[in-house]
């Protein structure tokens, strides 16, 4: 890699990300784009050159990225994904379509198809569940965080990641579904 | 909805929600979560994992340039770039959209070859790191017997088939990896007609499959 990635200590909160993503869509508020930004992009350059593009590349896709949010805005239904997850598929999608050079399918739709607006329990349940799940990823065991965040942000098969962590490849599968057990058992 | 029993592993769901699938493998799963809620859901829920790794605090960031900020309002300011429209997508058929997009149509669109024995196939086009391909294997007939290096995935979409003593409709996956020698039978009643993707290519076991595979391209 041929820029450093940089610690930065998480100063922003968290639980606002919707209304910025709603100031957005209705107002369009540079201000709550860039505080989006701020704390987004950095993250997104991150998971790209960790996807294997160099500063450059990652910088430009990054900053597409944000800006598809901006342009998408109206399509985030807070009843389904929170902010981070709608942005890492954005993220996701660009990753394969740049990087991997293919088409990503995608399911069909269901077929009641997006609700005119997102039901305000449903929105309330999912956003919870998140934070649940952010805190319980926060609270692995470092090993199996590290590995976690590898299967998704490395671009590595799990035979891979062996390779490079020395680690047999049956502790390191037995490993992820360690966590994920962890992961859904904090969900309870 | 069929009731659907042979589902998708987490393994793969998760792969396909990180990115690091290859495409034909991505193509049996967003055909297979197109038919089942209970793995769409799953698929939902490693996305929501990768949102909340994305969120973590933890997490090593790399630092945007000074002028980002600018630089993404000017993208901004230049306009969304639309897809292409995207093809309606026909309800009625027995593809599911993401199929009917590859097919770019609907299964009278598919340019079958026989492969001999009444067996017909279609290679779909994704990256060669896998293959996929729609097979058409009428009623009551086996698929040529053959092994194949890898992992194979092979999802009913019309009729049934029995391997090893089980049975898949609609829906079901069979995932086969390269230790198991089996020859699925379509079961009697209905041609079935599946998808299946492999990132190795197959070996048939009879000596003339064997002849016609490279030619096949399978």
């Amino acid at each position: 890699m041929d820029q450093p990635l940089v610690i930065k200590k998480d100063t922003t909160a968290r639980s606002d990300w919707i209304s910025h993503v709603e100031r957005i869509r209705d107002a369009r508020d540079q201000k709550a784009f860039a505080e989006l930004f701020q704390y987004f992009a950095p993250r997104v350059k991150a998971f790209l050159m960790k996807s294997g593009a160099d500063a450059t590349l990652a910088e430009e896709c990054a900053q597409e990225v944000m800006a598809t949010l901006w342009h998408k805005a109206h399509m985030f239904d807070p009843s389904r994904a929170s902010v981070a997850t709608w942005i890492f598929t954005i993220a996701r999608n660009r990753k394969i379509d740049l990087l991997r050079k293919q088409r990503r399918p995608e399911p069909e739709d269901l077929p009641w198809g997006p609700e005119a607006e997102p039901d305000q329990e449903d929105t309330l349940v999912l956003q919870q569940e998140s934070e649940l799940l952010r805190k319980a990823l926060e609270e692995l065991p470092d090993a199996q965080r590290q590995l976690i965040e590898r299967a998704y942000f490395g671009d590595l098969s799990h035979s891979q990641i062996a390779e490079e962590t020395g680690l047999p490849l049956g502790t390191i599968k037995s490993r992820i579904r360690l966590a994920l057990d962890r992961l859904r058992h904090a969900m309870k | 909805m069929t009731r659907i029993n042979h589902h998708l592993s987490d393994p793969i769901l998760m792969a396909y929600s990180a990115g690091t699938l290859p495409e034909a493998f991505n193509l049996m799963v967003a055909s297979h979560v197109s038919l089942c809620d209970e793995c769409r859901a799953r698929v939902e829920s490693f996305d929501a994992v990768g949102g909340a790794i994305l969120e973590d605090s933890a997490l090593e960031v790399a630092a945007m340039s000074d002028d980002a900020l600018a630089a993404t309002m000017a993208l901004i300011a230049g306009g969304a770039v639309e897809p292409a429209p995207k093809a309606s997508v026909r309800k009625d058929s027995i593809l599911p959209a993401p199929l009917q997009d590859y097919i770019g149509g609907d299964l009278a669109d598919v340019k079958w070859r026989s492969v001999g024995m009444g067996v017909k196939q279609a290679i779909l086009p994704t990256s060669k790191d896998a293959s996929a391909r729609l097979l058409y294997i009428p009623a009551g007939a086996a698929m040529p017997d053959h092994g194949h290096r890898g992992i194979e995935m092979t999802m009913v979409l019309q009729g049934a088939f029995i391997d090893e003593g089980e049975r898949f409709a609609r829906g079901d996956v069979e995932i086969a990896d390269s230790d198991l020698d089996h020859t699925p039978v379509a079961d009697i009643g209905e041609d079935c007609i599946c998808l299946a993707v492999t990132d190795g290519p197959l070996q048939f076991k009879s000596l003339l499959p064997k002849i016609a595979q490279p030619f096949l391209r399978i």
